[in-house]
């Protein structure tokens, strides 16, 4: 029997090289820009096409939660800060946004690009002593923070204590929500996307490859971290502004484990490093998590494991599957 | 006087909780972020036991302890040892098994405050004019044989000695035919079982709640940052530091601040000396 190897090819048809290009026919364009346009316009019309306001208001969490998953496969796998505070940035996002609403009376449109940058400088505050750390300590300190800041709440009873904060103002109308998020989500998947090809980018990833030598080049890999951090608090924290001013309520729960762990899920299953992968991940488990929702905590128990099988079992992820098989040729080549 | 004596039995009590987490992490290098969902799950096996079969009390402690214990060593041996030495993955992997174990448990309805122990001995006795019940005595008491017993166990027995050799240096142990492998399993049955032991010991001072398995968790990793990971008698000492902390805070400032004096100690110990106090590695090794 003869022996046969499978053989891979890249098409050479690349949007950004680092060499000469040129796109030759609509078909080459056509091949470059279809999964974009997919992918824009299929979020775009989702409003629509949904059933009812129950899943519309769905899709608003799903964007949530992508919002999350962006900022953390951002910083893990482009900076190599593994974050295990979601809920951190959403918390603070979100009480943010609930204090400047109901307090100083802003409207949404208002509340939340102050609650994001505030909020971003805050976090980026509260986790600079924590810069230095690596791999395993930073992910143990950043678990910490949320859990820390829901006691700290609890404890002073400030900012509503227990009960939290009510009587946050929503959005004018179902449809601004709706596109309010989505499109801000699409800004910050391709803003982030454009952003690691920089070459900001650059020196984001090697921090995360080798810090000692990029420290070496003369390069205050302090400073890159923090500026990660901030972008990444920053999305986290819009997040949770926006979360706010859905439920039109702001509670210790905007610091529960939730939004620490499915973003990290949804990444995984997604496709980790491909920035697109969490989003995709976000709409295959956040819809699939309401769905159990009558099932109570056993849906976290079924992301849980799903979570356990991807990571154990080295699964690359759906779009870096989908990537390789829609950028390379594939054939059985005799050995 | 009152503070000395609760602030012994809370210390020991959290010597208890953190000693298998430190002798898994000091042994595999894997940070178990399951552990604290194994303590809540030995209490829920013990009063099935006890009170659904009606097995003899001290019988279905032994039995649960063996299965917790047979559980963490599955655990690692099918899941947890395909992403041995890739820290990150250990952490979200075993702490996913752990939220899975305890909101499963949430699910299937253990919750609420029927799920009670019954302490080993009723009554109390009067130390220096301040009461103290027999079941916390006992709690010290244990606490101290579980230390004791460990170290005769690491220093004196051929399973013992080859956990520490893998501790210290696992090639140089696996070049003196030492399993690595194995040795991981069986340190975290090990760790598991002494995770169960801490459970029966501690919960039959309160109720059986999910919700303890994140406290634990917490309390254990705080114990072990402070006393530096891997390093057992550091993580006996820091059981004190944080234990007299916490009663301190309980009595001049109240009883919500507790959680929080271990979460700051998480961060604090991290910022100032990621090694802990008496951690044996080297700086640079976790921080640029």
């Amino acid at each position: 029997m003869e022996e046969r190897r499978k053989e891979r090819l890249d098409r050479g048809i690349k949007i950004r090289t680092d060499k000469i290009y040129a796109l030759m026919s609509w078909r080459e364009l056509s091949y470059l820009t279809l999964p974009r346009l997919v992918l824009i316009v299929g979020v775009l019309i989702l409003p629509f096409v949904v059933p009812s306001m129950y899943w519309q208001r769905v899709i608003s969490i799903v964007c949530i939660y992508a919002l999350l998953a962006l900022s953390f496969d951002f910083l893990a796998h482009f900076v190599g800060l593994v974050s295990l505070g979601g809920a951190f940035y959403i918390g603070i996002g979100g009480y943010l946004a609930a204090i400047l609403n109901t307090s100083a009376g802003l409207p949404p449109i208002i509340t939340i690009p102050i609650a994001t940058l505030i909020g971003a400088a805050i976090c980026t505050l509260l986790l600079l002593p924590c810069l230095p750390l690596r791999g395993v300590y930073f992910a143990i300190v950043t678990l910490m923070y949320p859990l820390l800041a829901a006691r700290i709440i609890e404890a002073l009873d400030i900012l509503g204590g227990t009960d939290g904060i009510m009587g946050v103002e929503s959005f004018s109308n179902n449809w601004t929500e709706q596109y309010f998020i989505l499109f801000m989500t699409l800004m910050f998947l391709f803003g982030l996307r454009r952003l690691v090809n920089m070459d900001i980018g650059l020196v984001f990833r090697a921090v995360k490859d080798n810090d000692q030598a990029v420290r070496a080049s003369g390069i205050n890999i302090t400073l890159y971290k923090a500026i990660a951090v901030f972008i990444a608090s920053g999305v986290g924290c819009l997040a949770g502004a926006c979360l706010v001013h859905i439920y039109m309520w702001s509670g210790i729960s905007l610091f529960a484990l939730d939004f620490s762990i499915l973003p990290i899920a949804a990444t995984v299953i997604g496709g980790a490093g491909t920035l697109v992968g969490p989003l995709l991940g976000c709409f295959i488990l956040v819809p699939i998590s309401e769905l159990l929702r009558e099932f109570g905590t056993l849906r976290i128990v079924f992301y849980s494991l799903i979570l356990v099988a991807f990571i154990v079992f080295r699964s690359e992820g759906i779009m870096v599957y989908g990537q390789r098989k829609y950028h390379q040729f594939e054939r059985w080549v005799k050995i | 006087m009152g503070i000395l004596i609760y602030g012994t039995i809370n210390s020991v009590a959290l010597a208890l909780m953190a000693l298998g987490f430190a002798l898994v992490y000091g042994i595999s290098r894997l940070p178990n972020f399951g552990h604290g969902a194994l303590y809540v799950v030995t209490g829920f096996i013990t009063w099935s036991f006890f009170r659904g079969l009606g097995v003899n009390y001290l019988l279905s402690i032994l039995l649960s302890m063996i299965i917790i214990g047979i559980v963490g060593a599955l655990i690692y041996q099918f899941i947890l040892i395909r992403v041995r030495g890739m820290a990150t993955s250990e952490i979200i992997a075993s702490y996913a098994i752990g939220v899975a174990i305890l909101e499963g448990l949430r699910w299937g309805g253990f919750k609420g405050m029927t799920y009670t122990l019954p302490a080993f001995f009723e009554g109390s006795i009067d130390i220096s004019g301040i009461p103290v019940d027999f079941h916390r005595i006992i709690v010290v008491g244990a606490g101290a044989g579980v230390v004791v017993f460990l170290w005769l166990f690491t220093h004196h027995t051929r399973i013992g000695l080859a956990l520490r050799g893998m501790a210290q240096d696992e090639r140089a142990a696996l070049m003196l035919g030492i399993d690595s492998d194995f040795m991981a399993v069986v340190a975290m049955g090990l760790g598991s079982a002494l995770a169960g032991l801490a459970a029966v010991l501690l919960l039959p001072l309160g109720n059986i709640v999910v919700e303890s398995g994140y406290n634990v968790l917490i309390l254990a990793i705080a114990v072990c940052i402070v006393g530096g990971l891997g390093s057992w008698m550091g993580a006996v000492i820091a059981a004190f530091l944080i234990g007299f902390a916490q009663i301190l805070t309980v009595v001049y400032l109240g009883s919500h601040f507790q959680m929080v004096v271990a979460l700051l100690a998480i961060i604090l110990t991290l910022i100032l000396r990621p090694s802990g106090l008496f951690g044996r590695q080297k700086e640079l090794e976790e921080r640029v």
